[in-house]
């Protein structure tokens, strides 16, 4: 019995509607869940640098608590702990609610230096015209700031798409799900998890060379200026 | 919000039986057993491939860096189920060698960047006292970049002790895995036992990072 048969490709071949759809799942919960990090990230990240004590306390307590714990507890968590407390949601919600507030942390972290890496006297220019902090904010230092941030924010995208395999656990129908459902069922291991690589490829290696590209872009820009 | 708190100080009472706490110290073990068994294969097999890719070795070089970016970019959790279910290996090795296919390639990363960020002056200087190509990468270049990726490295180590929760799913009796199988028995505990692994891995990983950081202030100082 050899374990990479033509015969258990052909199979695959046949089965490949299961596998586009779980990787239109992957896709869409990745989607989803990247545009709740971005949004948890802008707003945390900018709570890091506050003038107050409250917001940069609970930025804190969000990084610290969400980056030293396991993706998968907090995700199990929503999933089968949440319920207990009168809390149930579709099994995508769990995943995109799970993916977006982890990852969240890690965009807040990176806003929270994008916005650091704008000189200080930027914002005390910009009050001397009449912004108030908010309105520096919004025009002149978000702006400045999103040039730094955006070759980790593509990478955390890119660490967003391969963390959704998380999804399998919660039987999320993404595509390491149905992956690993198909294979079981079929016993043809080999051609399941090489073509599920490649797919997860298809979809990381892009981003990867994008992120190296922006990060030699934005670096040479740097330099150029000093 | 009342019924929950409720049930976490209900489930605390079971959680902390003498027997449940036993029960998931020895898991608290194998978590970081996994853990370090995984880093210190990761970090010897990204060395080797880390410096194939700096030294440009004809093939080889390229062979790596084919590994390092086809692993670097797949999900952690398939290179698990592909070696248990696919190469059959035991639910052990399937979360060492799964985890460190993984972590080896970042760490090859984090090896060749070290390399990268030593002067190429240092070549020069150890070649005109008489030093050939190998004895320069061992004795003049690896030491120096190896004490820049010390930090890197421990924050890697965190990534992997969080990522060791992903092998419950191949049935190793880890930290996560051990706190299912008490999930099963009594299911009035979920929210409490969900607690309490959430602040064993917070504390393991903040010693961890605050470690990184005392190493990282002292090697920071040493290498200038």
């Amino acid at each position: 019995m050899n374990p990479l048969a033509w015969w258990r490709w052909q199979a695959l071949f046949e089965n490949r509607a299961i596998f586009l759809q779980g990787l239109g799942q992957t896709v869409l919960a990745s989607a989803l869940a990247l545009g709740l990090a971005l949004v948890l990230g802008a707003v945390f990240g900018v709570m890091a640098v506050s003038p107050w004590r409250l917001p940069r306390w609970l930025n804190r307590a969000y990084v610290e608590f969400t980056q030293n714990t396991p993706l998968v507890v907090q995700v199990l968590f929503l999933y089968l702990g949440l319920p207990y407390a009168g809390i149930m949601m579709p099994v995508l919600w769990v995943g995109v609610l799970g993916l977006g507030i982890y990852h969240g942390a890690y965009v807040a972290e990176v806003v929270r230096a994008g916005i650091n890496s704008v000189h200080r006297g930027q914002l005390e220019a910009a009050y001397s015209q009449g912004f108030n902090y908010f309105g520096a904010m919004r025009h002149i230092i978000l702006p400045q700031a999103a040039r730094v941030v955006l070759p980790p924010l593509t990478n955390q995208a890119l660490a967003l798409i391969k963390n959704s395999a998380v999804l399998a656990m919660i039987a999320g129908g993404d595509l390491m799900y149905y992956t690993d459902s198909w294979s079981s069922d079929t016993l043809h291991y080999g051609p399941a998890y090489i073509v599920a690589g490649l797919l997860y490829l298809v979809l990381t290696l892009p981003l990867a060379w994008l992120t190296t590209n922006l990060e030699v872009r934005l670096g040479r820009g740097q330099r150029g200026v000093a | 919000m009342a019924g929950f708190t409720e049930l976490l100080l209900q489930g605390m009472s079971i959680v902390l039986r003498a027997e449940n706490l036993r029960f998931l110290l020895k898991g608290v073990g194998v978590t970081l057993e996994l853990s370090l068994e995984v880093i210190l294969i990761s970090f010897l097999l990204g060395v080797a491939l880390g410096i194939l890719r700096y030294a440009r070795v004809p093939v080889l070089a390229t062979m790596a860096a084919t590994y390092v970016e086809a692993m670097r970019n797949s999900p952690m959790l398939l290179l698990i189920l592909a070696a248990h279910f696919a190469l059959r290996l035991t639910a052990w090795n399937s979360g060492v060698a799964g985890m460190s296919l993984y972590t080896s390639a970042v760490l090859a990363e984090v090896v060749r960047g070290g390399l990268n960020s030593i002067d190429r002056g240092q070549w020069e200087a150890a070649r005109a006292q008489g030093f050939r190509y190998v004895q320069i990468l061992w004795h003049v270049v690896l030491p120096q970049a190896l004490r820049r990726m010390i930090p890197p490295i421990v924050s890697q180590f965190i990534t992997v002790v969080k990522d060791t929760a992903y092998v419950w799913l191949i049935g190793v009796d880890e930290l996560t895995g051990r706190a299912k199988i008490i999930m099963g028995a009594h299911a009035e505990a979920v929210i409490a036992l969900f607690f309490t692994i959430a602040v064993v891995y917070f504390i393991v990983n903040y010693v961890l990072s605050a470690m990184a950081r005392s190493l990282e202030r002292r090697y920071w100082a040493r290498s200038f």
